[in-house]
């Protein structure tokens, strides 16, 4: 991009409203991967904000990664491979989901007369070429609306901006809910594709994934891969905005939080929070760093009857229940566990609960 | 629109009172709150509603 064209598009950045946080993608360079580098699953497994995810699939297999091949100026990138292969039929899909806080996006003014165009620009790599399909989906008022890419060449990265018209009639609430989801398409079933998307309206199964071509899911160690996601105010796409890693990642802890991770490579360590005793109860307690969207979720990466340690004053015990406790807020998670073998510590003993062992952690999560 | 993976729910009782749900969701065990902002709490709400998915019996 020429300097000129540079100071340009930042003028119109200017009319627009925002010279810096304009881009509202959480991770958009891929840096953060709080649950791991690689995973097999169709949820979120590693990096943070972005979901592989399927419709009605019945064989499909994929591996996500979070990969160091990434264009000049990006360090990472998420990349889907296909381990076993399946024919999309019907309404079958695939597509890697992002999703936005909707008090987040209220300076679009959807709904009104005001309302503004948006942005979306990332670099994408795939050895499937052809049209693929960006879907965007309004969730309080069921509606979206798509537009097509090409990635001309396969396996090299390629860089791609799509404008989506302004919405006036679908409002976005100011609360804590999902606001927008974007669904980039890898590939989409005939049944999903057979009405045109290109403008706002009510949301159907058959306008989805409109004018996607390309099918990744239907050839065994096709690639498919993304980073760079900038989404922003205006019509026009500006330079990726950077940030931080510990921006990054304060931003993903308001939707997941790793609390203890005792898994290869991990520098977060075993503690999970200071403990008491009462009767048969232990209560543990963790002041969050991060406000959380939500009230959130325990996530238990963790088995076995000796999986967790309590030690206090008279007592060590190990034990694997653990529940998320309805004391618990978006910024202190207290959670429960009934154990025996405490019995012997007297009432109000203080302590520690740590994960006992390796290859184990304890989330909390408050994703969209 | 996005579907998560259920296969099992059971109330966990705390002092007489239902205070958390035990599930797994997406092959991972999970204990979610009974706060209908919370995504998992309202997709079992959903499931559950629509008969697809059973709460087991407390424990």
């Amino acid at each position: 991009m020429s300097k000129a064209r540079g100071l340009a598009d930042l003028g119109n950045v200017y009319d627009d409203g925002a010279l810096s946080n304009r881009n509202l993608i959480i991770n958009g360079a891929m840096q953060v991967a709080q649950r791991g580098t690689s995973a097999t699953t169709f949820s979120y497994g590693t990096v943070d904000r972005f979901k592989p995810t399927e419709g009605d699939t019945s064989s499909l297999a994929i591996t996500q990664t979070q990969d160091t091949n990434a264009p000049s100026g990006f360090s990472n990138s998420l990349k889907i491979t296909v381990t076993t292969a399946e024919t999309m039929s019907g309404e079958k899909n695939l597509a890697v989901f992002h999703a936005m806080e909707a008090q987040n996006l209220q300076q679009l003014g959807y709904g009104t007369s005001e309302a503004q165009s948006i942005t979306v620009s990332f670099w994408v790599k795939s050895s499937v070429t052809g049209a693929y399909c960006l879907s965007l989906y309004e969730n309080d008022d069921n509606r979206n609306i798509g537009a097509t890419y090409t990635i001309n060449s396969a396996n090299t990265w390629e860089y791609k901006t799509i404008t989506f018209p302004p919405d006036t009639v679908g409002v976005i609430d100011n609360n804590n809910g999902t606001g927008l989801e974007t669904y980039f398409f890898l590939s989409v079933g005939p049944d999903r594709k057979t009405t045109n998307n290109t403008s706002w309206a009510t949301w159907s199964a058959a306008r989805f994934g409109y004018g996607q071509v390309a099918d990744v899911a239907g050839t065994t160690n096709a690639t498919w891969q993304i980073t760079g996601v900038q989404l922003e105010v205006g019509d026009t796409a500006t330079p990726f905005e950077h940030r931080s890693y510990g921006q990054e990642l304060a931003l993903c802890q308001r939707y997941y939080q790793m609390m203890a991770d005792t898994r290869s490579g991990s520098t977060r360590g075993s503690l999970i929070g200071t403990s008491f005793k009462y009767a048969t109860s232990t209560f543990t307690f963790a002041h969050l760093p991060v406000e959380m969207r939500s009230i959130p979720t325990l996530v238990k990466g963790f088995s076995g009857s000796t999986a967790l340690r309590v030690l206090m004053a008279g007592a060590t015990a190990n034990f694997s229940a653990l529940a998320i406790d309805p004391d618990t807020t978006t910024t202190m998670v207290r959670l429960n566990s009934t154990s025996s073998t405490v019995s012997s510590a007297p009432n109000g003993s203080g302590g520690w609960m740590r994960i006992n062992g390796d290859e184990s952690y304890v989330a909390l999560d408050a994703e969209l | 629109m996005d579907d998560m993976k259920i296969t099992s729910v059971q109330y966990n009782i705390f002092e007489g009172k239902n205070t958390s749900i035990r599930a797994t969701i997406d092959g991972i065990e999970m204990s979610v709150p009974l706060d209908p902002a919370n995504r998992h709490y309202a997709e079992i709400l959903r499931q559950v509603e629509a008969g697809t998915l059973v709460m087991a019996e407390a424990n």
